[in-house]
């Protein structure tokens, strides 16, 4: 056990996956860099560094380097994955799946529905997501509510580096197609991380936080944000349960209702844009579901509907800030 | 401040259970500190007045910090004063000695299993080292509140089993003879002859085969709630132990462990969840699991044996012991010193630390 970053943890677990299962392969756009022109082997590890040394170790067979065309490869990511791959396949910015996103929906999603059940698809999308970046509004965007409404993909949102490492090995060795979305403010945030393979499994909200006053419950980055303000909180005489649902799909409901059960106070944190996302649709199920509960009316924290500003200072304002999110939880709570 | 397990870096002062000008006899309760993983009592090291507590409730401190000044009323205030202000001026520097000298644990070829292990306390002592083993699910660090404290004058080595910690996960032989065999193989690594043998719950069971099987390894023998003395075991323990895969699951299966559920605290939890997540871990607890306890029964009882040691044997029960009942105390040679532990339950060795390190220091010292 040691301190590892985020982007270690998901470096670690690819490599592990890749030792122990000869059918997992790792492919996108500079994964290694230097394939197919003059250029330094290994010199990229996709644009963050995230695969860095898997290619010295796996060689170019299972490591690939990409053209810049996601219909190609993740197509052919997804017929990999039908005819006996494990293959993790990275889309560089979530941004960037209009081009390939009948691939992963109208494809891989469904595979198992029409052929009977005897197709699987074993495929792992990796993708890099979120604001706070300077990347602006074609690089920043929180896209895992797309994902989310698609039966038959599985959409995992990992908070730390513990739960990315767990959380990534579990994707490769799933059976369905995964889209695993990486948060790219938080590459370099580091947390004690077992050296050995560990899994962390689907559907299983995590308590991050446990408190009798205020359920909020939060995705990815937002997670931490949530923390902090439960820390900060704990001081004034509010006491917060943060759930980290840690996947969208399936979706641990039980957890987020038992509770708002116990506390009657939700506020939900969710960095993608406010219709249609995970704050609106868990509002939902707690209304639905939980409505005798409810001591005050559940608040949303989330970005103005608009896309990502490039003006620091209005991406700053944009993000759901820790000050947003302790008002709101001050809001429920009366105080 | 005391160091309680690897990850202890400050504690907080819960309460005092004596105020300043009390007569302290060691072994006394000062005071409780709470850590992110328990909290315990901090008896007192030595006899005499208690003349400042250096920390109020409340306050946080690092492991090394002063918590309490123990002097004679002979000791003016202005030279404990002086002493308190010398300490903490040197503190920082001490402590970060203190953190670079901190044991680490240690991996050892153990007969072809990888096993990790922390040894404390002077290597240079002659006399045999003592040996602790932990049970099923546990790990080393179940011994944070002996392991330090013996090793104030003793060579200790604490072990994880097979399957456990931070050892290898492959623990396809999980029975008492392949359990018992990486034990031997273990003090073979490490050149110890004859070791002063303490085990817990399965430790014990694994300890007293060990020293069963091979008489001269063992200087002695302590059987901390132990298996292998009766048939009995709390099967809804060890299944809850290995099924639970939440937070709040597993922490009611915990809290069986304690007579005082309390002490099971988040990071306890969160611990053991993690490791029960590691590759191998599922597959190792099932088969010790159903090599020790096939069909809800202790498959090794060996208690009725230990009139063959020459070795001093002591037996150690919480009264409150939920999971191997107490009375297996009773099923033992009349050759045997039993101490059945009030207010304790199974993790008696952590919930009556204090009572344990003095039954093992005497058995050691012989």
């Amino acid at each position: 056990m040691s301190k590892k970053s985020y982007r270690q943890a998901i470096n670690e677990a690819l490599a592990q996956e890749m030792r122990r299962d000869p059918t997992v392969i790792v492919m996108g756009e500079d994964n290694a860099g230097g394939m197919g022109a003059p250029g330094e082997d290994d010199a990229w590890g996709g644009v963050l560094g995230v695969t860095k040394g898997l290619m010295p170790e796996f060689g170019r067979e299972r490591v690939l380097d990409t053209p810049i065309s996601e219909s190609a490869f993740i197509g052919a990511a997804v017929g990999a994955a039908a005819t006996g791959l494990r293959p993790v396949a990275e889309l560089m910015f979530v941004d960037f799946l209009g081009v390939c996103f009948d691939q992963i929906f109208n494809q891989a999603g469904k595979f198992k529905y029409m052929f009977g059940g005897k197709a699987v698809t074993p495929l792992v999308v990796r993708t890099m997501y979120g604001a706070g970046f300077r990347a602006a509004s074609q690089h920043s965007q929180c896209l895992y509510p797309i994902f989310t409404h698609i039966p038959g993909l599985k959409v995992v949102i990992p908070s730390s580096p513990y739960e990315a490492k767990g959380l990534l090995i579990q994707s490769i060795r799933d059976d369905d197609p995964v889209i695993f979305l990486e948060h790219k403010v938080l590459y370099d945030d580091e947390e004690e991380v077992p050296d050995e393979p560990y899994t962390i499994p689907f559907g299983e909200a995590n308590l991050t936080r446990e408190g009798e006053d205020v359920t909020i419950v939060a995705f990815g980055r937002m997670v931490k944000f949530a923390n902090e303000v439960a820390d900060k909180l704990e001081k004034d005489g509010i006491s917060c349960t943060v759930v980290d649902p840690r996947t969208t799909s399936p979706l641990d409901t039980d957890t987020i209702l038992e509770s708002v059960e116990e506390t009657g106070r939700l506020v939900v944190v969710d960095e993608a844009n406010p219709r249609c996302n995970m704050a609106t649709d868990i509002s939902a199920l707690v209304a639905q579901e939980a409505f005798g509960a409810l001591k005050a009316p559940i608040k949303m924290v989330t970005p103005p509907h608009t896309p990502v500003p490039f003006a620091p200072q209005l991406e700053d304002l944009y993000i759901p800030s820790p000050e947003k999110i302790e008002a709101a939880v001050r809001a429920v709570a009366g105080a | 401040m005391p160091k309680w397990g690897l990850a202890m870096s400050e504690g907080t002062v819960v309460a005092w259970y004596l105020g300043e000008g009390a007569e302290v006899a060691k072994g006394d309760d000062l005071l409780d500190i709470e850590t992110t993983k328990i909290t315990n009592v901090v008896e007192s090291p030595h006899t005499g007045m208690l003349r400042r507590q250096a920390a109020p409730e409340g306050a946080t401190l690092p492991v090394g910090a002063l918590l309490a000044v123990l002097a004679g009323p002979e000791v003016s205030d202005a030279e404990i004063d002086a002493f308190m202000a010398e300490f903490n001026a040197n503190f920082e520097v001490e402590a970060a000695a203190a953190e670079a000298a901190a044991p680490e644990p240690e991996t050892r070829d153990a007969g072809g299993v990888a096993i990790n292990l922390l040894a404390m306390g002077d290597k240079t002592q002659d006399t045999a080292p003592i040996i602790l083993v932990h049970g099923f699910g546990g790990d080393l660090n179940n011994w944070m509140f002996n392991q330090p404290m013996l090793a104030e004058r003793h060579r200790v080595i604490a072990l994880d089993l097979p399957g456990h910690g931070r050892s290898a996960k492959d623990a396809s032989a999980g029975d008492m003879a392949a359990l018992s065999a990486t034990l031997l193989a273990s003090l073979d690594a490490l050149d110890i002859g004859a070791a002063h043998l303490a085990g817990h719950s399965l430790g014990g069971a694994v300890a007293m085969q060990t020293a069963l099987d091979q008489p001269a390894r063992a200087a002695s023998l302590t059987l901390v709630a132990s298996a292998g003395l009766g048939r009995d075991i709390n099967m809804d323990y060890i299944e809850g132990f290995q099924r639970a895969g939440r937070r709040k699951d597993l922490k009611q299966v915990l809290q069986a462990l304690f007579a005082d559920a309390s002490l099971v605290s988040r990071d306890m939890v969160d611990d053991i969840l993690k490791f029960k997540r590691l590759d191998g871990v599922e597959q190792a607890l099932a088969t010790i699991a159903d090599g020790a306890f096939a069909g809800g029964r202790q498959a090794s009882v060996l208690g009725h044996r230990l009139h063959e040691l020459e070795a001093p044997v002591q037996v150690i029960w919480g009264a409150d012991d939920q999971v191997i009942p107490a009375a297996h105390a009773r099923e033992v040679p009349a050759t045997v010193k039993v101490h059945i532990l009030d207010g304790a339950g199974h993790m008696v060795h952590m919930e009556k630390a204090g009572e344990v390190n003095a039954l093992i220091e005497a058995i050691v010292a012989g």
